[in-house]
């Protein structure tokens, strides 16, 4: 990777507006003209508790966070001490911001905290390892700074400014963003925060050469996570109707959804658990809309009795699972790919559906489209699978990516005109599920149009809808469901575009297969490797189901050996993928990680010199390698 | 409100509704027994909905898993034979995507008192305008004669062999605290009250719940329900108010714990006619559209926005 980058970390306490804080940072970087990409690290506590946000910032594309950062704004946490007596709440929480980001900071990095809230006294070691790697410190009294021009609150704004003095950037940026969320006193006072506190540090004496990088676009970006990508994707496939159940990371598609919904003429329905979110969204598909719901890990598996409805009845939904550690409750804000054997799997019978899992931000959105397509075409239902990792993360994409016509075709549905042509029972009901469809799918009609009724029932049933268990009937209903899956692999693999991501130079030697969030960490260790002189090329797999055998196929032959990256300990993407192709058991291993954070780059680099160059300790305490079958 | 008609299904203006076109012209697979109530249902279903003036095609049954949730078998219309406890959420969507269709649920006391007790309660809260038919044999008939939550204390089966430990659950009020509009009891040894007691409840804007005592002759043979039973409206002993909530609250309470001594009420037990329904509500705040929203799909016309215009927050 060359060229010039910048990571900057703020820190501070859960509640104290980092988030929204380094979303205008990240903002106002887009617009000088870098491309930009964040990394969230949050506690499960809603105020109080260490958290931070890492921005990335290069002239260059960034597909994931880097490898240690250049930039810390320490701003302490404003709840980690009980403001009626001075009692520290939780332990030393509060010099958190600065002690608990040492570690990665690079050498010759800079450090700026406020000197109102923090003490680095109680920081172990903080003057030698200052010293070690020639770090440059900038106490600022940053609350007393925003108390004087305005609110205590505002210190954000304070250090956002000092970064700006510091790396040398125009605070005109700033400004434009404050005016676009806010008016009045409020955005006065807060310009005269940032001006005064830009303005101080400016007239400082600095010992560093830190510099914001200067970049420039070809064309207009948007900043957005992979939450809004699914979301945008289901907005424009026609998508009006979102039932759901709060559950981290999943709220968030719930949530902008909701947010767009009602003034676009679409319905969102908050309900009682996650059994009732996934029948409403069938309710609604079987009355005529294109409809959505999802979930994280437990409440999907609420969700699995719904989800065999669907494909039983063929009702067209899209599910969003939004994965987190787990089992059970797990870690409610780290990502994993732990769910995968769960999202294929789980309901009862040969059960069929249809799995898609994006690997970035901007392929969340082209996903989602297909997914809603897909299902509304076929009749059966898609999930969208993401994780804690993708759903937060924000990421700079050309506002053309989004420049797209909408879709709401409600896809094999019949006219009140085609249902008078359409085979009737002789009793004059509709034949809804026909046997013979040669791509399994057989049109529906939507309650209300004449002469289409029909039962749709979870028991097996005759072409009308009528339980029925004799085994003719059986045999040909479960042959055609099941064709369905056929259709759909052809229908995917005749499209111009795969959903496959190959990434590095099409003859190289060796191979790395990643699914779902990880895979922008492995592109750039795929150019980090081939910059070494390795031979290495990726495959990112985004249809988990149906699988794409011929491309993974042709991948796997093309190389010597392949890593397959995952986040879970039991490698259920590798697997898969054996099950799948029914060989190749000898040329992958695994490369794992379950601690809690996705892979860094210089882990799978390191990861990917173990196995070509052999040795089977773990790469660091925090990942591990899973050897190859047979060896 | 008056009910608009879903421009999907056009099919009732000016037609005869008679009620033979609610029987399906297909033998369904017969699964209930001889004597058993649900074909009381059945009939006062098929008896109100020409009362009610809407067709097969503009009807969507939901249903649960049950005995009583064969009843789609037998009822011919838009159906959604479902899973067990989840008419009510599937319905309630079905409802608000297509106001125009006349949507009813129905199913046992297993499958709406049990399993889907917390979509009871959620669907009364909102007070979706639907009608909700519970099919109440104070048993487990499909699964062969377990204790369900409105069977008696002291209830034996093979589930319960030592008596039912637990008081019966007390739907009539379990709908009224949930803020049901509708609720009223009627049994199936008497089909002109049940047939109008639909009638009036599909006609209901709001969520009308129906506790339909029905006899399980296989599973339940001492069952209350063959002992006559009393119209509370009918009766001179009973004064009360049916628009008045505490007095509903007590009638119900009344009704509720003579069932279990011998003594079944029926009738009318809670009219609300001036709260509005769910939709109407999500209407006034603009929170859902005033069209159908699935006719937009049908609507060549029909405007889409995009993505792309509301990424101005995100530049
Ligand atoms: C999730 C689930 N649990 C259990 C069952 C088995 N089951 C089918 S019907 C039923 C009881 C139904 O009782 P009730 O609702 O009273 O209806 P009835 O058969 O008496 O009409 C049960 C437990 C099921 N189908 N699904
Ligand atoms: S088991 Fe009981 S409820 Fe079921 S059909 Fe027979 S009589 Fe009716």
């Amino acid at each position: 990777m060359t060229g010039e980058e910048l990571i900057w970390r703020i820190a501070g306490g859960s509640g104290d507006g980092i988030d929204s804080t380094s979303q205008n940072f990240t903002k106002a970087l887009m617009r000088t003209g870098l491309d930009v990409f964040t990394h969230r690290h949050y506690p499960s506590r809603i105020r109080g508790g260490h958290t931070y946000v890492e921005v990335r910032a290069a002239d260059h594309a960034v597909k994931s966070r880097g490898d240690g950062y250049d930039f810390l704004l320490a701003l302490g946490d404003s709840f980690a001490r009980n403001p009626q007596d001075g009692e520290a709440y939780y332990g030393n929480e509060e010099v958190k911001p600065l002690s608990e980001n040492l570690d990665e900071l690079r050498e010759g990095g800079v450090i700026v905290y406020d000197e109102g809230l923090l003490d680095t006294d109680e920081v172990e070691d903080f003057d030698e390892r200052v010293e070690e790697n020639d770090w440059h410190v900038y106490p600022l009294d940053l609350r007393s700074l925003a108390r004087e021009h305005g609110r205590e609150i505002m210190r954000n704004t304070a250090g956002v400014a000092a970064t700006a003095a510091l790396i040398d950037m125009d605070t005109g940026i700033f400004e434009e963003l404050m005016a676009d969320t806010m008016s009045g006193e409020m955005l006065e006072t807060n310009v005269e925060v940032l001006e005064e506190a830009h303005a101080e540090v400016s007239e400082m004496e600095f010992t560093h050469d830190l510099e914001v990088p200067t970049g420039s676009h070809d064309e207009e970006q948007v900043l957005l996570n992979g939450s809004h990508s699914v979301a945008y994707g289901a907005i424009d496939e026609g998508c009006r109707f979102i039932a759901g159940y709060p559950m981290t990371p999943w709220t968030d598609v719930f949530t902008i959804m909701t947010q767009h919904l009602p003034s676009i003429g679409g319905i969102s329905e908050q309900v009682e658990d996650e059994i009732a979110a996934a029948s409403l969204a069938i309710g609604a598909s079987h009355a005529g809309v294109k409809a959505m719901s999802g979930s994280s890990g437990g409440g999907f598996a609420l969700m699995s009795e719904p989800l065999g409805l669907a494909e039983m009845t063929e009702t067209p939904i899209v599910l969003v699972e939004a994965m987190r550690a787990g089992p059970s409750t797990g870690m409610p804000t780290k990502p994993e790919q732990g769910d995968l054997e769960h999202i294929l799997y789980t309901s009862q019978g040969d059960s069929n559906r249809v799995v898609f899992a994006p690997g970035t931000v901007a392929e969340a959105y082209e996903q989602s489209r297909e997914a809603f397509r897909v299902a509304y075409e076929y009749q059966i239902p898609v999930v969208i699978v993401i994780d804690q990792k993708l759903s937060g993360e924000l990421a700079s994409v050309p506002a053309s990516h989004f420049d797209r016509e909408p879709n709401p075709d409600l896809g094999s549905v019949l006219s009140e005109e085609e249902i008078a042509d359409a085979p009737h029972h002789a009793s004059g009901t509709f034949n809804r599920f026909r046997h013979d469809p040669e791509d399994g799918v057989s049109p529906r009609s939507i309650p209300g149009q004449k002469d289409g009724r029909f039962l749709a029932t979870g028991n097996e049933h005759t072409p009308q809808g009528h339980i029925e268990e004799s085994p003719d009937n059986r045999v040909a209903q479960v042959d055609r469901r099941t064709r369905k899956l056929e259709s759909i692999r052809e229908d995917l693999d005749d499209k111009e575009h795969s959903n496959q991501t190959y990434y590095g130079p099409e003859d190289a030697e060796h191979g790395i297969l990643v699914w779902g969030s990880q895979q922008g960490s492995v592109e750039e260790a795929v150019d980090r490797l081939n910059e070494q002189g390795e031979s290495v090329k990726m495959l990112g797999v985004s249809d988990l189901m149906p699988y794409p055998k011929e491309d993974v196929t042709a991948f796997l032959e093309s190389v010597d050996e392949c890593l397959v990256v995952e986040m879970n300990i039991t490698a259920q993407f590798r697997g898969l993928t054996q099950k799948e192709l029914g060989r190749f058991g000898e040329k992958m291993s695994s490369l794992l990680k379950y601690n809690g954070n996705p892979f860094e780059p210089a882990e799978v680099v390191e990861g990917f010199d173990i196995q070509v160059n052999g040795g089977d300790e773990p790469p660091t305490a925090q990942t591990r390698i899973e050897p190859a079958a047979g060896d | 409100m008056s009910k608009s008609f879903s421009a999907i299904g056009q099919a009732a203006q000016g037609e005869e509704i008679d009620r033979e076109a609610f029987t399906p012209g297909i033998e369904p697979q017969a699964t209930w027994c001889p004597g058993c109530g649900d074909f009381s249902v059945l009939k006062a279903l098929k008896g109100a909905m020409p009362e009610v003036g809407r067709t097969p095609d503009e009807t969507l049954l939901v249903t649960g898993i049950g005995c009583s949730g064969k009843l789609n078998s037998y009822f011919e219309s838009y159906g959604m034979h479902s899973i067990h406890g989840r008419s009510l959420p599937i319905a309630r969507a079905a409802k608000l995507a297509n106001p125009g269709l006349e949507v009813i649920a129905a199913g046992g006391d297993g499958d709406g008192y049990g399993i889907g007790g917390n979509h009871f309660m959620h669907t009364a809260r909102e007070n979706h305008d639907m009608t909700y038919i519970v099919f109440n044999n104070e048993i487990f008939g499909l699964t062969k004669g377990q204790t369900s939550p409105t069977s008696p204390k002291g209830h034996e089966s093979k589930t319960q062999p030592h008596g039912s430990a637990k008081d019966p659950i007390r739907p009539l009020s379990l709908a009224l605290t949930s803020g049901a509009s509708y609720i009223a009891r009627t049994a199936a040894v008497n089909p002109r009250q049940a047939t109008e007691i639909l009638t009036e409840a599909i006609e209901h804007d709001g969520f009308a719940h129906v506790d339909f005592l029905t006899q399980c002759p296989t599973w339940n043979k001492d069952a209350k329900q063959y002992v006559p039973y009393t119209d509370v409206q009918d009766s001179e002993e009973f004064d009360f108010d049916v628009h008045d909530r505490q007095e509903a609250a007590e009638m119900m309470h009344e009704t509720e714990d003579k069932l279990y001594e011998g003594e079944v009420l029926t009738g009318r037990f809670y009219i609300d006619e001036e709260r509005r329904s769910y939709g109407e509500e999500k209407r006034s705040t603009g929170e859902m559209p005033e069209e159908p929203l699935a006719e937009r799909y049908f609507d060549a016309e029909a405007d889409w926005e995009r993505s792309y215009d509301l990424l101005d927050a995100h530049k």
